[in-house]
């Protein structure tokens, strides 16, 4: 890791002095960015701060192998700069984002349009990639889909059954979460970042908390730690085995769908266990936690825990050990290693590619600096590989939270989280079960959010799904969409 | 898993399904905390303790009048249970959190518990009643109220046994369940998907965001719940609701759970 003079180096969950992130004019900055992710840098977060009728660039990239992130600021600019996604396709979204929320033009960049706005008849009512030629038609679907699930629309260009190219546009959740921020933090702010992504209310209200607790210099005590590191894993856990069924139920293999849409309950279940709430909501808050586990509790979680991983277990080797149902997986979707290199996959999206890529391990903050969950990868970037990572990955977080659940710090659970540093800009990482989330917050001369930065793991992902599906035959969508299962409203904030 | 496997697991663990409603309901986690009661009288003069930490301004007072507490905006994170000096606002530990009417779900003087949702009128349950066919739309929901809604087609909830099925086209539906705020950039597909459902139709609220925008409430982005754009039918309250108290509305609107008032807990 050479960081240069345009960067400060920063741990996770760490504050800087704004003054102190080093600022360039913009074409050095861009240009110094530029070299950072040749050199094997990835892109965390790149965003605008308005300052004036001009604005800077901030960006925040992770250098994971070292464990550490930088952070780097532009002079204030208006209009345009040198797009950074012809040599990084990582930036993408992020220049579209920029000139969405900021006027500021990405030059060069290969396909400008807008991420989540509506134009006045819904934000997919633009311009799409199209394929010509006499035998290509082209199948709309959404927003409205077929399942209780999310909305978003999907534009695909096809030859007969295959898909030549996908598009997928979004922007319908858009509830204008980093608008409301600021000036907070408000009274309905802990609530607003609870439901970022409502099935990642634990990632995202910790990485809320911990920037908080890094702008007002205070530390969580330790057993609030540990008690949002049982909480992110039984996330996990839920989630991770609610996939597995629904993968199962995409190529109707409906023991495994069966049994995995009860045991996933079972996990949802001892997260109300800690907090009353099955997605974990009212349980993380700035300064630690708002509810104890007390040792009989912890102690009564073991049983119905060991249970639920005995028999997702068993509903998964239902899963491996049928060849047909294996053949459905094996081949379908594939993402290569070097496109999540480019793309900056997070999560198990990229470990399923061979990425050894995982926030717990390469920035641990909180009780994961203690307590490690090894990092779990397979090869090949197929659907194959992405149920597999899943399957990993509850075996090993099963197996932290069983012996975590007995090994409880004593101690308080809160600390007051009252006055916010002025001008101070906060970066916070958190491995949700879709993978990294991360929260940069930079407050006002007040000590008041100025500016509110959520990237949640999905709008690394989502490019991902565009890609797995070329080649593919269009009745595959629903088996490849599952297998990376992103969020909408975590994208459209 | 071999088809004598399959067979042979079947025996061994028998039906998954829940006795509810024809036995008792399972008991809510014991750190859920049910439905709230709102008891005015208790109430120190002056006091605004729970309104200053509401995150959602569900809970009103206003000089010289009773404390109001809307279960519809309510995200149950019990900041006021925790904040009241006095115990005016305390848990009642009941799931059955669905009404008729918007002005059931307020309490104070006008009421110190939720006014529970009755059965749709006979025709409506003629139609309904043994088989209602719903059409799910999400407009800007997190995905906590689609997960939970979701759990009832498992095989624990068996949502299918009650004649309720959750369908793909609207043109095969009977009403919406609807949830999220209702974001600007999903009203016109809301608009449009309700309209392509036959009459008589049918919306059903689920969750503090499709009740009243949830903690987005009166945000530029969001209209504040389905009831600003469609006629609402039943409103089922919660952050988001317990599987078991959407199932207990919807059981509620077909006719499936006569009874009005709550039983006395433990």
């Amino acid at each position: 890791m050479n960081t240069s003079r345009e960067f400060a180096v920063l741990g996770n969950g760490n504050a800087l002095p704004w003054k102190d992130v080093p600022e360039t004019d913009a074409d050095v900055f861009v240009a110094a960015l530029d070299r950072q992710l040749d050199g094997g840098a990835r892109l965390c977060a790149f965003f605008g701060v308005p300052q004036g009728d001009a604005t800077h660039l901030v960006a925040v990239i992770a250098f994971d192998g070292a464990g550490k992130l930088a952070v780097g600021r532009s002079a204030p600019l208006r209009g345009g700069y040198r797009a950074l996604t012809p040599p990084h396709p990582q930036a993408h979204l992020f220049e579209r984002e920029v000139w969405e929320q900021h006027s500021l033009v990405p030059e060069g960049h290969p396909w400008l349009k807008p991420v989540r706005l509506d134009r006045g008849a819904g934000p997919a009512v633009i311009d799409f990639f199209r394929v010509e030629g006499g035998e290509i038609h082209e199948v709309a679907v959404g927003p409205v889909h077929a399942g209780i699930i999310e909305p978003g629309h999907f534009r695909f260009q096809c030859h007969g059954e295959e898909v030549l190219h996908l598009e997928i546009a979004l922007g319908f959740q858009n509830r204008g979460i980093e608008a409301a921020l600021m000036g907070g933090p408000h009274v309905a702010t802990m609530s607003q970042t609870e439901t970022i992504a409502g099935d990642a209310t634990i990632a995202h209200a910790t990485a809320y908390a911990v920037a908080l607790e890094a702008l007002a210099n205070a530390e969580a005590p330790r057993r609030a730690q540990w008690l949002r590191a049982i909480a992110l894993e039984l996330e996990r856990l839920a989630n991770h085995t609610g996939d597995l069924g629904a993968l199962a139920n995409d190529v109707a293999f409906l023991p495994t769908s069966a049994a995995c849409g009860r045991i996933r309950g079972d996990f949802l279940n001892l997260t109300a266990t800690m907090c009353g709430n099955r997605f974990g909501r009212g349980l993380v808050r700035p300064g630690g936690c708002r509810l104890d586990v007390e040792s009989e509790r912890a102690v009564g979680m073991l049983r119905p825990l060991r249970v639920a991983l005995d028999e997702a277990d068993e509903a998964a080797a239902w899963l491996w050990d049928s060849n047909s149902t294996r053949t459905r997986f094996e081949g379908v979707g594939v993402v290569t290693r070097a496109q999540a290199d480019e793309l900056g996959l997070v999560g198990p999206t990229a470990r399923a590619c061979g990425l050894l890529r995982d926030v717990r391990v390469d920035h641990p903050i909180g009780w994961h600096r203690t307590a490690q969950v090894p990092v779990t990868a397979w090869k090949g970037g197929d659907v194959f590989a992405r149920a597999r990572v899943r399957w990993l990955e509850l075996q090993r977080s099963g197996k932290f939270l069983m012996e975590q659940l007995e090994s409880a710090p004593p101690g308080d659970i809160r600390v007051p989280v009252t006055v916010l540093a002025p001008d101070t800009l906060a970066v916070a990482l958190v491995e949700s079960w879709r993978g990294e989330v991360c929260h940069a917050v930079l407050t006002d001369h007040a000590g008041r959010f100025r500016r509110y930065k959520i990237v949640d793991a999905s709008f690394h992902n989502w490019a991902a799904l565009a890609l797995s599906m070329r080649a593919q035959a269009i009745s595959d969508f629903p088996l490849c969409n599952k297998s990376f299962n992103l969020s909408y409203c975590g994208f459209d904030l | 898993m071999s088809i004598l496997g399959t067979i042979k697991y079947r025996l061994q663990h028998g039906r998954a399904t829940m006795d509810y409603p024809d036995g008792p309901a399972s008991a809510l986690p014991d750190r859920h905390g049910g439905a709230l009661r709102v008891e005015p009288a208790k109430c120190t003069e002056g006091c605004s303790a729970c309104a200053d930490v509401c995150p959602t301004r569900a809970i009103g007072r206003s000089p010289g009048n009773a404390i109001t507490l809307d279960l519809g905006r309510c995200l149950f994170c019990s900041a006021c249970v925790e904040t009241c000096p006095t115990h005016a606002i305390t848990h009642t530990g009941d799931h059955r959190i669905a009404a008729g009417r918007r002005e059931d779900l307020m309490l104070g003087e006008v009421g110190e518990e939720i006014r529970l949702a009755s059965a749709l009128d006979e025709k409506l349950r003629g139609l309904f009643g043994r088989s209602l066919r719903l059409r799910q739309v999400s407009a800007g929901g997190c995905n906590g109220c689609e997960a939970d809604t979701n759990v009832l087609n498992t095989i624990g909830w068996d949502l299918g046994r009650f004649g309720i099925q959750f369908v793909a086209s609207p043109r095969h539906a009977d009403g919406l369940l609807v949830t999220g705020p209702v974001t600007r950039n999903m009203q016109l597909a809301l608009e449009k998907t309700y309209a392509a459902v036959p009459a008589p139709k049918i919306v059903i609220a689920v969750g503090a965001c499709a009740i009243a925008g949830g903690p987005f409430v009166d945000l530029p982005q969001v209209g504040n719940g389905a009831a600003s754009v469609l006629p609402v039918d039943l409103f089922i309250a919660g952050c988001p609701p317990h599987p078991l108290t959407i199932l207990d509305g919807l059981l509620r609107l077909i006719g499936r759970l006569q009874e009005q008032h709550r039983t006395p807990q433990g």
